[in-house]
This record gives structure tokens, C-alpha cells and sequence, in this order.
């Protein structure tokens, strides 16, 4: 017998998500709603409508699984078919490996982090619509954790600098500089976690990581680290999203929100930005295929993006950071000063430095006309000398590091490119350093906070990298003690050229290309 | 809103699945440029940016859920408005 078949309309979007979200939240009848939610007011954040919040994708959770997993299928078909291929082989150059490290040691292990923040803050909103939409971007952060992790393991095989990324991220010094980051977001109440993970982060600079290294690596003929990226980056649309709507539900709800999100908004546009610094060198320095200069990627994804967002904002009466000025100053500087600091500390770090060509030299003229050939390009050929003379230079203390930011002082006066930026204040009998007069307002605001942050220079010097080494002992080594804790061995570190990595990569792609008998 | 017309917009990977799709946008959005950069195009407009889903169909042959844009989706500016028919990036509101 025929079953009579009556079709129903499907439900539209909008009714869908209504009721695949705020259909699952409830009323708590036997505990308070404020003992159920105990953390999402202490930040002084007045929120009056929980429903106003609206997920402009209006994604429900059987759609999420739906397309991830498609995108999980992608990728693992791409992943698999690159390792059976000997992927590692089609590079550009060995030393774009150096910036899959880079990737794995510091950014990799932030995804992991912001797991776990988003999976805390996901508890402890009240509101169903922003609970649902962080639970789907904590859900993706493990995903992005976990691919780039299984990506990266194809190289891992092969090339030094890779194997104790997680120990390597805990505990060497220019590791802290990511770490701290997102140990600072993390450490503050649910809403300034996501106004600084989800927006300033997500919404203000993700693009500037994205272009770099995804463009980057589909330029360099790493299809592994593009396939990863891509796919890691189609949630990053729905992340930028929530990072708007949030702070726009949140200036929206009260005007009292204002200048508590100002002061979020120019605390994480500087720390990010003080992050980028690695994104900036790498762009400039560490790709041997370029795709854009970090001068035009800010142009683009800054000035003329984040210049359309601010304009936006100002109608809530958001102002544009005060950093960003010294943000342009620093723009022409900020990638030739870390690569410069890198090279000097080489000994220090998990991947491998090299001094610019002549031909990147000449890019990089082109590119920084104002500052390159007059401030940079003349430390570049000197130490170059003293690499052919065989007296290569390397630093041998380690640097004064910011008490924030945690990166090396480096720094110059913004605006006098010749005189570094030197920017102390005392706290409690203690005389503390930072990197510029930014650094120091976000110590000033909250000094109990940073007081607390684990500079690898100051735990070097107080004995605290030595793992079970007794410092007593005759003959003792504090270095190597050092580089024993801290898992650093001589063959992840120095010059590229020296590096087991440049010679193995010849010599395989050399056999790939020719049979030997 | 204000004198300067602010730009959206939206990075699609490129490859087989969002060659209809940039194809709908292009006859929908004449304002719009497309710049290819390795592995993808970033799509810019001034103001506002829009995906149909029944050009998308026409596009592409077949039915289309304009949530399967997720898949191939990079990166995006602007204010987002979704429902079952368009997709809709603007600044203005």
C-alpha cells in the first residue's frame, strides 16, 4: 500500500536558527541565573537583551558537522596524496621551511589556547546565541590545532626544529612573545577575552597572518601548509563575523560599555600588533617566493580594511587606537629589526637565519625606499663580510626583553629610527622595562598582572633553565645546562647554509631528479 | 554615513567549486573587482556585495545551499547578512 507522502515546507534559515539555538537554551528554576553564570559580570559589562545578539550566518549545529566535516574530507585527502608524493620535495627552497616552524612552534599551539578560551567563555555567557557560536569556533580552533599539527608531521619527518614544538613553546624565549598573548586574553574576564581574541585579533589582523603565510606557502609550492591553511581560514570568515557582532551587540546594550571596550580595543590592537612582528619578518625575510611586502599587506588589510571598520564604529563613538601612529612609524622598520634580531640570536631559536641576497636586498630596497638602503642594508653587507671572512657575528648575552609584549627592546623612538626606545616605570620597589610607552599604559592599568610574566632572559639569569643541572657543581656549564632544558640542539639552530635541513633538502631533491647508479 | 565609501570584501579559495559562484558574483555586483592571488581571489566592492543564490544555480547547474559557501570561504569584511536567498556583505545599515 502507498504511503501517502504530505511534503512539508522545509523551514526557512532564519526560523531554523531561531529555534536550533535559542530553542536550546531554558530558564534555570532551582539555582539563579547569576550563580549559573557567575563571571560574565565582573567586568563591569551591562548587558540588557541577550536576545539581540544574531548570528549573521545563522549556522545551527547540524550544518556546522555537516560542513566540516566536508572540509575535514578535503583536507585529508590533500594532506595524504602530499606525504605519498613526497610533497616536501616541490618547495622552492629549503628555506621556506624555516617558516613551517615558525607556524608550528608559535602559531599552531595559540589554536590550541584558544580552544580553551573559547570553550570557558562558551560556558559562561548567559546569552544561548553567543554560547552556540563559541562553542562552534572552540570546536574549530581544536580542529585547526589538530590539522596543523598532523600537516606539519609530514615535515617533521625529515627537518630539524619541529619535534618538541609544544616543550619549545612553553619555554624558549622568543616563543613567549606569542604565548604570553594569549595567556594575558585568556587571564581576563569572558569579554575581554573574545573583544581580544574575537575581534582586535579575528576582525582587526587575522588577515595580516593569513596572507602571508597561507599566500605564502601556496606560492612556495607548499601544498600541505596552503590546504591546512585554506581550510583552517573558512572558519576564520565565520570568527571575524562573531568578533564584529560582539562588539557591536555590546556598545549597542549600554553606553557604559564604551570606554571599558575602548581600552580593550587599544590594549589588544598594540599587543597584537606587537605579535605580527614574527608575521612581518617572516613575510619580508623568510619566504623565498614573496607574495606582498608587510608594508603593502598593512596598507591593505589595515588602512583600507580596519579604516572602513573604525569608520563604522565611530557612530558608538570608537575612536582608532592611539598606537597606530607609532604603528605607521614603525611600519618601514618593524620586519628589518626582528630579521636583524634574529640573525644576532640565531644560537637562541629553533629555526635557521640567513642574511638577504643581493637580490632580496634590492627587493627590499624597492619596497622600504625610505629606510631600507639607509638603515638596514649596511648591517646586512657588513655582517656579510664577516661571514665570508669567517668571523660570522652572533650576539652572546641574552636581550633585555619587554615586560609586556616580551620582545627583545628593540624598539626605536618612533620617528628617530637611530635612537632606541627606552621606557621604565617602578612598581613596587621593582624598576620594570618595556618596549614602548604602549607596553607600559597596559603594565600601568594592571602591574599585578605582568609583574607575573616568565621573561627567558631574567629566568635564565635566575637559574631557572637549568632542569636538573646543579649549578653548584664543579665544572658547571650554565649554557649547556640551558640548551639541555630547553631541548634546543646545535642542528635546529644557526645558519640556514651550515644546517643539516639545506644540505638533506639538495641532496633528496637532487635524487627525486635524476637516478643514481 | 560618512563622505568616504567604505569597501567590502570577500576571499574565496579558487578552485572547481567557486568557479560559479565568482562567475554569479561578477554578473550581479558590476561594481566589484576581482584580484587573483595564488590559490584564491579576493573579491572588492564599495559599499556592498552581494551573493544570489538563484544566479549561484544558474551558475553552477544544480541546487544550491548558499551555506556550502562556508567550505570555500577565506576571510570577509563587513557587516554580514545571510538568509536563504542572498548572502550580503555592506557597511551601510
Amino acid at each position: 500500500m502507498d504511503i501517502a507522502v504530505t511534503k512539508k515546507k522545509k523551514l526557512g534559515l532564519k526560523e531554523r536558527y531561531a529555534l536550533m539555538t535559542r530553542g536550546l537554551g531554558w530558564e534555570p528554576t532551582y539555582q539563579s541565573v547569576d550563580d549559573v553564570f557567575p563571571m560574565d559580570t565582573f567586568e563591569g559589562i551591562k548587558i540588557h537583551d541577550w536576545d539581540a545578539w544574531e548570528d549573521p550566518f545563522r549556522l545551527t549545529m547540524d550544518a556546522y558537522w555537516k560542513y566540516q566535516a566536508e572540509k575535514e574530507r578535503k583536507l585529508y585527502a590533500i594532506l595524504d596524496a602530499f606525504a605519498q608524493g613526497n610533497g616536501h620535495l616541490t618547495l622552492s627552497d629549503a628555506r621556506y621551511i624555516n617558516t613551517v616552524k615558525l607556524f608550528i612552534n608559535g602559531l599552531a599551539p595559540l589554536e590550541y589556547m584558544s580552544h580553551r578560551g573559547f570553550a570557558h567563555i562558551g560556558r559562561q555567557f548567559r546569552g544561548v546565541g553567543p554560547r552556540v557560536a563559541c562553542m562552534m569556533q572552540s570546536l574549530d580552533e581544536m580542529r585547526h590545532a589538530q590539522t596543523q599539527v598532523h600537516a606539519i608531521s609530514n615535515y617533521n619527518r625529515y627537518y630539524d626544529g619541529m619535534a618538541n614544538f609544544r616543550h619549545h613553546h612553553t619555554h624558549l624565549p622568543y616563543l613567549q612573545v606569542p604565548r604570553s598573548f594569549f595567556e594575558d586574553a585568556a587571564t581576563g574576564g569572558p569579554f575581554e577575552f573574545i573583544v581580544a581574541i574575537g575581534f582586535a585579533f579575528e576582525y582587526v589582523l587575522t588577515n595580516l597572518v593569513f596572507v602571508p603565510f597561507i599566500s605564502g606557502a601556496a606560492y612556495n609550492g607548499d601544498m600541505g601548509a596552503m590546504t591546512f591553511g585554506f581550510s583552517a581560514q573558512s572558519d576564520e570568515a565565520r570568527h571575524m563575523t562573531l568578533g564584529l557582532e560582539v562588539i557591536k551587540f555590546v556598545l549597542e546594550q549600554d553606553p557604559d560599555n564604551l570606554p571599558i571596550v575602548q581600552k580593550w580595543l587599544n590594549k589588544w590592537t598594540w599587543r597584537g600588533v606587537r605579535v605580527l612582528t614574527l608575521v612581518a619578518m617572516m613575510q619580508d625575510y623568510m619566504l623565498p617566493k614573496r607574495v606582498m611586502s608587510w608594508a603593502e599587506a598593512w596598507e591593505i588589510y589595515f588602512e583600507e580594511n580596519c579604516g572602513a571598520l573604525f569608520r563604522d564604529l565611530a557612530r558608538y563613538g570608537i575612536e582608532v587606537p592611539p598606537c597606530v601612529e607609532q604603528v605607521r612609524k614603525e611600519r618601514d622598520h618593524l620586519s628589518h629589526m626582528a630579521w636583524c634580531q634574529f640573525y644576532q640570536a640565531r644560537g637562541t631559536s629553533n629555526f635557521h637565519a640567513w642574511l638577504p641576497s643581493k637580490e632580496d636586498m634590492d627587493w627590499l630596497s624597492a619596497k622600504y625606499p625610505d629606510t631600507f638602503d639607509q638603515y638596514y642594508r649596511p648591517r646586512f653587507e657588513y655582517w656579510a663580510k664577516l661571514e665570508e671572512e669567517g668571523t660570522p657575528f652572533e650576539a652572546q648575552t641574552p636581550p633585555q626583553q619587554c615586560q609586556v609584549c616580551q620582545i627583545p627592546t628593540i624598539f626605536p623612538v618612533p620617528g628617530e629610527p637611530l635612537t632606541r626606545a627606552e621606557h621604565t616605570c617602578e612598581h613596587d620597589g621593582e624598576r620594570f622595562h618595556f618596549c614602548s610607552e604602549w607596553c607600559q599604559v597596559i603594565f600601568e592599568d594592571e602591574p599585578e598582572k605582568y609583574v607575573q610574566a616568565n621573561l627567558g632572559a631574567h629566568e635564565l639569569y635566575k637559574g631557572n633553565l637549568f632542569g636538573d643541572a646543579d649549578p653548584t657543581a664543579e665544572g658547571f656549564d650554565p649554557m649547556a645546562a640551558a640548551m639541555a632544558f630547553l631541548k634546543l640542539t646545535p642542528a635546529e639552530s644557526g645558519l640556514h647554509k651550515d644546517s643539516e635541513d639545506a644540505r638533506n633538502f639538495d641532496l633528496w631533491r637532487g635524487l627525486a631528479t635524476r637516478n643514481d647508479a | 554615513m560618512t563622505e568616504t565609501k567604505s569597501t567590502v570584501f570577500l576571499c574565496l579559495q579558487a578552485n572547481d567549486d567557486t568557479r560559479g559562484v565568482i562567475d554569479a558574483i561578477e554578473r550581479d555586483n558590476e561594481h566589484a573587482s576581482f584580484d587573483y592571488q595564488p590559490g584564491m581571489v579576493r573579491i572588492t566592492a564599495p559599499g556592498t556585495l552581494t551573493v544570489n543564490r538563484e544566479t549561484v544555480e544558474e551558475e553552477v547547474g544544480r541546487e544550491f545551499d548558499l551555506q556550502e559557501l562556508h567550505i570555500n570561504m577565506i576571510s570577509l569584511s563587513g557587516h554580514v547578512d545571510e538568509d536563504d536567498d542572498a548572502l550580503v556583505l555592506s557597511w551601510d545599515r
